[in-house]
């Protein structure tokens, strides 16, 4: 296992990074505003990206350079332009109804965090690696996930649902940097390229909702229900 | 010839069939054509699978480094699929036809194809991570054929269908990768998560970590399969979309993503994690036919009923193979064709059904037998069938599945399901009773009334000739399931049970 024999310098690098990116989460969960999401979510890529660089410096994986590049490329550009472009068209700058107040949300999130680092504490244990970057960085990968969850089912607009999914995602990939940094090359770029056509086919998708069911909230969408 | 040249032969013609009548679609631009070239790719398809049957039964082939794998378990699966694509395919020549669909029908036949291509590639996965991203682009594919209409219905299903299923399918992501992470440990930071490989190493990895990924991709799978409570996305998709792609989703995709399940239930026998793997998806299956009973009894649509009984034939195969042994692999595999060829069916009379009566809703219907002869007597057929009457094939493979379990350690789930079967067998026959046979009642005359107040009312139901695209491909659904029930040829048990043989570790319950 990798995450158990590095420098002290690598392994806080790899805890700063990992926890800058669980505290921009937290941004997009405590703000009403869609452009403050997307803005969290690029620069949250961008960290990401980093980390991919440093993983791949310190590990000896320099595929990982490839990949660090291209999520800076896809997830920290393309992406978030994309987002941008949905968000001109529809008119709606931020969460109008949210079934949980931002301030409730981040009690709830750091909840959740809680959660992840006592499920990741005990799997450490399990694999006795109890107190290295690789707790830290399952407890950061847990937590994003359980935190896109949330998101998905407290905010409404379909920004804010596409953002979560890519929260979700995130939280996979930035773990994955870490436990399984020799994870196949073409799997990874596969998986990235994917994610730009989940982006496409949502982009699509939102602009039928709004012409055909003539909202961008999906509070709105409650005629199939049984 | 050698066989593996000539598995790689037929895998070609399987995957290129379906993506040049793709492209053909796309670049003709005529509606006629694009039915043709999406039939002939349908039939293509259909033969190259029949012939990769046989072959794949002596031993998996794999090529393309690796990447793709032919075995029995994955020939079965695409023969179910390469069945409800060459169904679905003639019946869309009848049903799509339309002056107001015409002009956007080759963009449909190209999405169709597509579509049918996604779930034909995800059997063949042979390395985990990939199979996760075929089943990830069936969805985004089908996505747009369940908001085909773009109504305000169809356009609600389809972004519920993506961003339920895409949530729920991250979580195998994450499933996966943990294996990824188990594995490791003992075969160093970079290797092939092939599904050989993953069995190989199931052994050594750490059991707690191994259960956790088990879970994962448990959830993840079983939401695209559309397991209870994960199923909600899957009565909206199936009902909102045009009937010939709700039962490519129902007969094609759903069994797409069950055999990731039915491979990952392998693995997790051979990491030895003892009976709480096996327990776990007994009750997630069990808990959905428990859901699908319930919402089936109380339903209203016609459409959604049908998405139900499919939420509950998923449930019976998560069941069987919950049970596993060769007798619950044998009658789940057997009980995926089976409801293919059956739930094709039953959604192309639900189609003749909506566009005879112009609605939707059980309440409107009356008299189906009259209002289409041929059709109703074959729907009618398919409705029996489906609950598992005699002498129709799901009979036998639920009675099949039920042997399996009964003695086995989760016993209990034998007699759950027994219930559960019998309440829907009443709960789904009535429905067609009041639709067939009752006299226009108090209620549905309300109804109508109220329908004809309203300024919108839908036009009058009326007697339509069903053409003969529409009754065929409820013919040759129904006919192999009536020779299925009557007849277990024995080249077929051989079949399934080479298949449970290739599922089974040694000393697997």
């Amino acid at each position: 296992m990798f995450a158990a024999q590095l420098p002290p310098l690598a392994g806080s690098l790899f805890s700063l990074l990992a926890i800058t990116s669980l505290l921009l989460t937290f941004v997009m969960l405590g703000s009403r505003w869609l452009i403050q999401y997307l803005f969290a979510f690029a620069v949250q890529s961008w960290l990401i990206a980093l980390l991919s660089a440093t993983v791949g410096y310190y590990g000896g994986f320099p595929e990982l350079f490839v990949i660090a590049a291209l999520t800076a490329l896809f997830r920290g550009l393309v992406l978030p332009y994309l987002l941008l472009r949905i968000i001109r068209r529809l008119n709606v700058d931020r969460e109008l109804h949210e079934r949980l107040a931002p301030s409730s949300s981040l009690v709830v999130g750091a909840l959740l965090v809680l959660f992840a680092f006592v499920v990741s504490a005990h799997l450490g244990q399990s694999l006795g690696l109890a107190g290295t970057v690789a707790v830290l960085a399952l407890t950061v990968m847990l937590s994003m996930k359980l935190i896109g969850f949330l998101m998905l089912m407290v905010r409404s607009e379909v920004l804010s649902q596409i953002l979560a999914i890519l929260v979700l995602e995130n939280g996979i990939f930035l773990g994955s940097q870490i436990l399984v940094p020799g994870m196949p090359l073409l799997i990874e770029l596969v998986i990235l390229f994917d994610l730009l056509i989940v982006v496409a086919c949502f982009g699509v998708l939102v602009r039928y909702l709004v012409t055909h069911a003539g909202t961008s909230s999906t509070r709105e969408l409650t005629r199939l229900a049984g | 010839m050698s066989a593996p040249r000539l598995a790689m032969i037929g895998v070609m013609t399987l995957l290129l069939a379906p993506l040049a009548a793709a492209a053909g679609c796309l670049l003709v631009r005529r509606a006629r054509a694009a039915e043709l070239l999406n039939l002939a790719a349908a039939l293509i398809a259909f033969a190259a699978v029949v012939g990769l049957v046989p072959l794949a039964l002596r031993g998996p082939y794999t090529f393309w480094g690796g990447y793709l794998i032919v075995d029995p378990l994955g020939a079965w699966v695409l023969l179910s699929v390469a069945t409800v694509y060459l169904l679905a395919s003639i019946y869309a020549i009848g049903y799509m036809r339309s002056p107001e669909a015409d002009p956007r029908l080759h963009h449909f036949y190209a999405l169709f194809a597509g579509f049918a291509l996604t779930t034909l590639v995800g059997p063949l996965m042979n390395n985990v991570g990939v199979y996760w991203i075929a089943i990830e682009l069936t969805t985004l594919v089908s996505t747009f054929l369940v908001g085909f209409e773009r109504t305000r219905e169809s356009v609600e299903a389809a972004w519920k269908y993506i961003v339920i299923v895409s949530a729920g399918i991250s979580l195998a992501l994450l499933g996966i990768v943990f294996y990824y992470w188990a594995g490791s440990f003992s075969l160093g930071p970079s290797y092939d998560l092939t599904w050989s490989a993953l069995r190989a190493v199931a052994p050594h990895l750490n059991p707690t970590l191994a259960l956790a990924a088990f879970l994962l991709v448990f959830i993840g799978f079983g939401t695209k399969v559309g397991l209870a409570p994960m199923h909600t996305w899957l009565p909206d998709a199936h009902s909102e979309g045009p009937a010939p792609v709700s039962a490519m989703l129902s007969g094609a995709l759903l069994n797409t993503a069950m055999i990731g399940i039915a491979r990952f239930i392998h693995v997790a026998d051979s990491a030895r994690l003892g009976m709480m793997p096996r327990t776990v998806v007994v009750i997630v299956g069990s808990l959905s036919i428990a859901v699908a009973a319930l919402f089936i009894t109380r339903q209203t649509e016609l459409k959604r009923l049908m998405a139900y009984s499919s939420v509950e034939h998923m449930g019976v195969m998560t069941v069987g193979f919950g049970f596993g042994g060769p007798l619950g692999v044998a009658g789940a595999l057997y009980h995926m064709l089976n409801h293919s060829l059956n739930k094709s069916l039953m959604f192309f009379g639900a189609g003749e059904a909506v566009h005879a009566f112009h609605s939707k809703r059980m309440g409107r219907m009356h008299h189906v037998l009259t209002m289409m002869p041929v059709a109703g007597v074959l729907w009618i057929a398919g409705a029996v069938a489906i609950t598992g009457a005699p002498p129709f094939g799901l009979f036998l493979s639920e009675v099949t599945i039920l042997r399996a379990g009964i003695t086995g350690p989760n016993a209990w789930a034998a007699f759950v399901m027994l219930v559960l079967l019998v309440v829907i067998f009443v709960g789904f026959l009535n429905h067609f009773r009041a639709m067939y046979f009752a006299e226009t009642s108090a209620e549905s005359s309300a109804e109508s009334s109220a329908a004809s107040n309203d300024p919108a009312a839908l036009p009058k139901p009326r007697a339509r000739a069903t053409s003969l695209w529409c009754t065929l491909p409820m013919w040759l659904a129904l006919l192999p399931l009536l020779a299925l029930g009557l007849w277990w040829p024995h080249a077929l048990s051989s079949y399934l049970a080479a298949i449970a043989a290739q599922l089974s570790v040694g000393t697997a319950p």
